[in-house]
């Protein structure tokens, strides 16, 4: 253990940039992919057919290949030439990831019984009343446990960057790994341990919301 | 679209519409021209950067040690992943406790960590020098997260089975384990089935984390004709038109066989179900 021991400071600074991707391309992934999600189940037919468009390009694409894409073919465009790295990982998470919220968003509007809508309809209530008042608060619960889990694999999909110069907790471990081979498995098993509880925290976080915005049924 | 959330558009809410259209058109062309202009302006049109895709060495190179490699990788991952995950999804659901628990933990651990992490451990630990080199790294650290994946999906499918079905064959005598063999788990696979050919997607997606440690196959291929040619952008759009091709074929092989096995109209109970089942529709399936 004395090898992560010794060198807390740069586990913790590992995790922190690991943190910081998260966040950053979280909050940036759950815009935009609302925004894609608002497109696909609107009433405007091109806009639905673009976002899915991009949501089927995206999904079966490795993540890899997205961050090639932005760290080494959009320079050949002049493009992200100057661009911190971890901007750059942020962007390559946030188009990534988008794609999954924007399903998610989707399979939660989807998931609202049609009966809901017709009752909101037939006491007379407009579309955005309906909307507002009965759809979207239910479409807003059933979306938690999807959105949960798109936001996990994201905390999981940050450690690609590794390969991308970002020294975050994957790129620190192997770099530990390197420097110390006859510990391989506790430096192993300390950073999964500090991706394990990134993970439960998240997946506590998403079932105490869920069990606060539960209605009686 | 049909819905109730709104009366059939009338002809001002038609109009209306054609302009949000055209107005989007507008909106979403302006990217992909931007796109287009750079490309040009920045000569990447050449022909000397496109060449390599149309020589028939390097065609094959791509196919061949790149996209082929792949799916092997990908294919044997998948197979040792069913047979892990059937393992560890029956153990979560052994009566007892010794099994349950550490089944439990395995397939807890394996979820939970990054696939990447995963592969750099196994690949410096057991991969380098005299061990098993990178590319059997890359298989097992793909069936070990695969596999815990297949095993949530397995107990969630048997527990997906109706309780009657369970009940049925213990009322005619049956053993706990001739239950699952024999009843439980032939009608859990079918429907399983579209989930485990969507985790296959993932598995394919997985393979170019390889390139982390240098692993022969599409991405690291990709890699080798940049390096040789500078046309990094050319050779990942490529590369990526090869991913998705083979992804969207597979997925269409896995919407048939869910559209035969369970019919048209049950799918959508499936599909509003899933969420709380743990089987996850195959559009959240993120990796």
């Amino acid at each position: 253990m004395e090898a992560v021991s010794s060198d807390f400071d740069l586990v913790l600074k590992a995790f922190w940039l690991t943190v910081q991707l998260l966040v950053l391309s979280g909050i940036a992934s759950l815009v935009f992919g609302t925004v894609l999600g608002a497109m696909r189940v609107g009433p405007v037919a091109v806009l639905r057919k673009a976002a899915s468009l991009y949501v089927s390009i995206i999904r079966n694409t490795p993540l890899l290949i997205v961050f090639v894409f932005v760290f080494i073919a959009a320079p050949k465009l002049d493009w992200f030439i100057g661009t911190p790295f971890v901007i750059k990982g942020v962007v390559a998470l946030t188009v990534y990831t988008s794609a999954f919220v924007c399903e998610a968003v989707r399979s939660g509007v989807n998931s609202v019984p049609v009966g809901q809508a017709e009752a909101a309809r037939s006491i007379g209530m407009t579309f955005g009343q309906s909307m507002q008042q009965v759809i979207l608060p239910q479409s807003f619960r059933a979306v938690v446990p999807p959105l949960a889990s798109v936001l996990i694999a994201l905390a999981k999909n940050t450690s690609v960057a590794a390969a991308f110069g970002l020294m975050e907790a994957t790129a620190r471990m192997r770099s530990f790994t390197n420097d110390n081979a006859d510990q391989r498995m506790e430096i192993f098993l300390a950073f999964a341990l500090g991706y394990i509880i990134i993970v439960e925290v998240m997946s506590a976080g998403a079932i105490t919301l869920e069990r606060r915005w539960r209605t009686a049924r | 679209m049909s819905t109730v959330l709104y009366d059939h558009p009338g002809p001002k809410t038609v109009a209306r519409h054609r302009l949000y259209t055209v107005i989007a058109i507008v909106v979403l062309a302006i990217p992909v021209g931007l796109v287009i202009w750079r490309m040009a302006d920045r000569g990447q049109f050449r022909y000397a950067l496109w060449e390599p895709f149309v020589t028939p060495d390097y065609i094959r190179v791509l196919l061949v040690d790149g996209l082929w490699k792949t799916l092997q990788m990908a294919f044997l991952a998948i197979v040792f992943a069913i047979v892990f995950g059937l393992v560890f999804g029956v153990g979560k659901l052994s009566d007892h406790a010794w099994i349950r628990w550490p089944s439990w933990l395995v397939v807890e651990f394996f979820r939970a960590v990054p696939v990447l992490l995963l592969m750099v451990f196994i690949f410096y630990t057991y991969g380098i020098g005299d061990g098993f080199g990178p590319y059997w790294s890359v298989v097992f650290a793909l069936t070990l997260y695969n596999g815990s994946v297949l095993a949530e999906v397995f107990r969630a499918g048997v527990n997906a089975v109706p309780a009657g079905q369970a009940e049925a064959a213990y009322a005619i005598g049956m053993r706990k384990n001739q239950v699952m063999r024999i009843v439980q788990l032939p009608q859990a696979i079918k429907i399983m089935l579209p989930s485990i050919i969507s985790q296959m997607v993932v598995a394919l997606k997985d393979t170019s984390l390889g390139y982390y440690i240098a692993v022969p196959g599409l991405t690291f291929v990709g890699k080798q004709i940049y390096g040789e040619f500078n046309n990094q952008l050319q050779t990942v759009i490529v590369v990526a038109l090869l991913y998705i091709s083979v992804n969207l074929l597979l997925t269409l092989v896995a919407t048939r066989i869910q559209k035969r096995l369970l019919g048209e109209n049950r799918s959508e109970a499936v599909g509003r179900t899933d969420a709380e089942s743990g089987l996850a529709p195959e559009a959240d399936r993120m990796g």
